[in-house]
């Protein structure tokens, strides 16, 4: 193939002057780092919610998780980061709407992107706690509300606990994904990782040495990712059981 | 402020004749492209030949470790260089942006499909590979015959769901200003500043789409679930 490489180009100084290349890339991945940190803490609380009350006893709880579920995970990414960040704001309160929209650049894109992978992973999430939940044998709950426990004492000291643990395997793959995922936000405006590749590319004409940097970098993300989970995975294993692969899954 | 929502009304054919039919083609051209590909992959990885093993794993690996936009600017910029040297031709050759998707595409989704058919392989009683062995078969013969039909059909709901998940997928197209279903809306949006009904509207339509084949899949999932 015709196409001559130019490795240097990585440590050439940018056009906005904050430095060269490789130092503008390892920004974005901050901004992606911190896009999908801040969504996964969105993430875990409402998945951890919703998917738990999608396993009691309450008809009209479960019925409002599997609406909220069925919701976000019918409609693509990319336009739900659209709703969030187009329409939202429109239908708020006008002062409020007001207030993101005029926010500085980075955070007006941030805060979107941070809300819409947020609540596009929770349901994931909520898919997964309520598998975990499910996958413990009912003498569990049984075993608590007889030890005199209320429903929400068994699920704080018997349920949860396990549950967590088991299905720390499945999160992992959903964190990497969160990772993957936030480059949607480059849609909106955000320069995280990927779209500082593509800003790279027609900033200096570099196509494949911006894209083969980004590639490398979500490797190796990837890679420290992996490795602090198995060590983490280790660490909590419920000790006695068979550690848990799961049935083969659809995913993106 | 006023919403506006007969612009849905005014831009229907352009929404659904142009977009939704690039969106609906792409999706079931890059299905089969991809769970061929995906299928070649997986008895790839399974084989005894370390290369080859290493090799499709590799792919696989390198395919989902990296997000899917990324992806597909990586195959819009290289297909031409590809194309270019597949025909000879000294310059970059131009392909255009379905060509583009539809290969990106095939190549990604390989990658998730290949994991599925994996499973599905896997799941086959080892015996049977033997018995077919044991009647003269060759390898082409048993995994076509026997062992690909049955993971084939253990694995079909996982394959329909992963090909919704392709569906909403295709809307990523929009990096490269491509007119499927979403960059129809998205140029009609632009153009008549109704950011916000077509926006929702996309997202309905999406939903409604989205939702009725994850029903079908189920009911489909429960029939074979008695089968079996």
């Amino acid at each position: 193939m015709n196409y001559n490489w130019h490795w240097g180009v990585l440590l050439e100084t940018e056009p906005g002057g904050t430095g060269s290349y490789l130092y503008y890339l390892i920004v974005g991945l901050g901004w992606t780092l911190a896009t999908a940190l801040a969504a996964w803490v969105i993430a875990l609380a409402i998945g951890a919610l919703v998917g738990t009350l999608r396993t009691t006893s309450l008809k009209w709880g479960v019925r409002l998780g599997n609406l909220y579920v069925e919701i976000f995970r019918n409609v693509p990414l990319i336009v739900q980061m659209f709703l969030w960040f187009f329409v939202v704001p429109e239908l708020l309160p006008e002062a409020m709407g007001d207030w993101i929209k005029q926010m500085a650049p980075p955070w007006s894109s941030y805060l979107p992107a941070v809300m819409c992978l947020g609540i596009f992973t929770s349901v994931r999430v909520a898919e997964q706690v309520r598998a975990g939940i499910n996958s413990l044998p009912r003498g569990q709950r049984n075993a608590g509300i007889a030890m005199g426990l209320t429903a929400a004492q068994t699920y704080r000291f018997v349920i949860l606990p396990q549950a967590f643990r088991i299905i720390l395997p499945p999160l992992t793959s959903e964190f990497m994904n969160i990772i993957k995922n936030s480059s949607v936000a480059l849609t909106i405006g955000l320069l995280e990782l990927t779209g500082r590749a593509r800003a790279m590319q027609e900033f200096s004409f570099r196509v494949f040495e911006a894209f083969t940097a980004a590639t490398v970098i979500y490797v190796l993300t990837n890679l420290v990712v992996v490795l602090l989970m198995r060590a983490l995975e280790a660490k909590v294993r419920v000790p006695g059981l068979i550690a848990a692969s799961g049935a083969p899954q659809a995913g993106h | 402020m006023g919403f506006d929502f007969d612009v849905i009304q005014r831009s229907w054919g352009y929404l659904f004749r142009d977009g939704m039919t690039f969106t609906l083609t792409l999706t079931a051209l890059a299905m089969v492209g991809g769970i061929v590909f995906g299928t070649v992959l997986a008895m790839m990885r399974l084989s005894s030949n370390r290369v080859v093993a290493g090799a499709a794993g590799a792919y696989v690996n390198l395919m989902r470790s990296i997000p899917l936009v990324l992806v597909i600017f990586w195959f819009f910029f290289l297909v031409p260089y590809i194309g270019a040297w597949v025909v000879r031709s000294p310059e970059p050759i131009k392909v255009g942006a379905f060509y583009s998707a539809l290969i990106t595409f095939t190549m990604f989704e390989a990658a998730y499909y290949c994991e599925i058919m994996r499973a599905g392989i896997q799941s086959i009683a080892r015996g049977q590979v033997w018995s077919g062995y044991a009647l003269g078969l060759t390898y082409g013969q048993t995994m076509a015959q026997i062992v690909l039909p049955q993971a084939f059909r253990n694995m079909l709901p996982v394959l329909l769901t992963q090909t919704i998940i392709l569906f909403q997928d295709t809307s990523l197209v929009y990096v490269i200003s491509a007119t499927d279903f979403l960059g129809a809306a998205a140029k009609v949006a632009n153009r008549d500043y109704r950011l916000v009904e077509m926006y929702t509207f996309a997202a309905i339509v999406y939903f409604v789409i989205s939702y009725s084949l994850s029903m079908l899949v189920k009911r489909l999932q429960d029939r074979i679930a008695i089968v079996r």
